[in-house]
């Protein structure tokens, strides 16, 4: 369960967001929506824990986000964090290693769902931008985390690859974790059960 | 906990294999100033002997400067860096393994062709040693207050000019103590307590110096 009490951001003196509280609970999924520069990337680095908020607290089942180590959630987003010389299968091994996540899966299997068969070892610099994307999302395949943050996941993603995360979003929900995320795509078979619409504040 | 320290390791081996020029950018930079000073000098050997060991560290020491710039760059623009920190390892720890790996990488070549640039100057044998002592222990401590630097200059445009700034100050006491170890060398004495000295400034970066990156990381993400 996700909860926010009060949380206020600022970002170079100019307030994003004033005093937000709600609550996700488990298998709910939060879409924000709002124009560009409303503080929907801030909103989801402060749920991250990457982001300090001015004010009020952010905890995954009573644990605060930006704590030391980092609460079990799986953050993807703008940044591929994907090394441009290394290889798709290095990158996610790697990734793997650091979150403590099980390193015997098929990486192979898991790209091929992705549609990346035979992209598997060349360095990712190589890939196109949806390619690119496609490997970064891998990771909702990897990880075992309680709670998945998702900025514009479906950027330069096709109607066929954006139709694949929205499947994989779902039956994680089923399993009863929660999701948040931003997306100017509007959302096919897959209702929100919450929505946050950002205002543009001066 | 292993399982991410070797995997730090294992990438940023795999890093430096395929990116050469990171790795030999800052020996060719020693290499090339300390060819300079022989020939700006001239080649009277007691001239050279007395100034050889203070250039090679004042050398070294702005070789690692210039490598310390690439220490968290590429993982600040590709993202990398976020996903440290949600990392559920401790933060400091993937920084002390990320600065330890970049020594290695990048600063023990430095000491592997001192051997050479040593001829360059002339240095008696016992004076090479205690180069090789003090660059050895000394090194260390100029990577970990970098990474300090590094961590806190990340987020700005133009950190590297900010970088030498910061930094350069606080090399100020490892270079004093080690040039003095050589001199004590010239005078036939014991340099012990110049490298006890070097050796207490290195437990106390070791111990302070991981756990401030890893906040100096924290706070540039904002």
């Amino acid at each position: 369960m996700l909860q926010l009490e009060n949380v206020t951001c600022e970002r170079q003196g100019r307030v994003l967001f004033k005093d937000l509280s709600l609550t996700v609970e488990n298998g709910q999924l939060l879409y924000i929506e709002g124009v560009n520069g409303a503080g929907k990337t801030t909103l989801l680095r402060a749920i991250a824990g990457l982001h300090l908020p001015t004010n009020g607290t952010i905890c995954m089942n009573d644990i605060k986000t930006d704590s030391q180590p980092a609460a079990s959630l799986l953050y993807v987003g703008h940044k591929s964090g994907l090394n441009g010389e290394l290889s798709a299968i290095e990158n996610l091994r790697f990734w793997c290693n650091i979150h403590n996540e099980d390193t015997d899966v098929d990486f192979y299997e898991i790209l091929e769902i992705l549609g990346l068969v035979g992209l598997e070892d060349i360095p990712v610099k190589q890939l196109s931008a949806g390619q690119t994307r496609r490997v970064a999302l891998a990771k909702l395949w990897l990880s075992q985390a309680d709670l998945w943050v998702l900025d514009e996941p479906f950027t330069s993603l096709d109607s066929k690859g954006i139709r694949l995360i929205t499947q994989k979003i779902q039956s994680y929900l089923a399993q009863g974790f929660s999701v948040v995320m931003t997306s100017h795509q509007p959302l096919v078979d897959i209702e929100p059960h919450q929505t946050l619409s950002l205002e543009y504040q001066l | 906990m292993m399982q991410a320290v070797r995997g730090i390791v294992r990438r940023e081996c795999r890093l430096a294999f395929l990116q050469p020029g990171d790795v030999l950018q800052p020996i060719i930079f020693l290499l090339l100033v300390a060819t300079l000073f022989p020939l700006a000098l001239g080649p009277n050997p007691s001239m050279l002997n007395a100034v050889g060991a203070g250039v090679i560290w004042v050398s070294a020491i702005l070789a690692i400067l210039l490598s310390l710039d690439g220490l968290f760059k590429q993982d600040q623009e590709d993202g990398t860096l976020e996903q440290y920190m949600l990392s559920p390892q401790p933060l400091w720890l993937l920084c002390f393994t990320k600065v330890v790996v970049h020594w290695m990488l990048t600063i023990v070549p430095l000491l592997i062709v001192s051997p050479l640039v040593a001829v360059f100057f002339k240095l008696s044998w016992d004076m090479y040693w205690a180069l090789i002592l003090t660059l050895l222990m000394g090194t260390p401590i100029l990577a970990f207050i970098g990474g300090i630097a590094v961590s806190l200059t990340i987020g700005l445009n133009r950190g590297g000019i900010l970088l030498g700034l910061l930094v350069l100050p606080l090399f100020i006491p490892v270079l004093i103590f080690a040039t003095s170890a050589i001199d004590a060398v010239v005078l036939q004495l014991s340099y012990n307590v110049q490298l006890a000295w070097i050796g207490a400034l290195l437990m106390l970066t070791l111990a302070f110096a991981p756990q401030t990156i890893a906040y100096g990381l924290k706070v540039s993400q904002n």
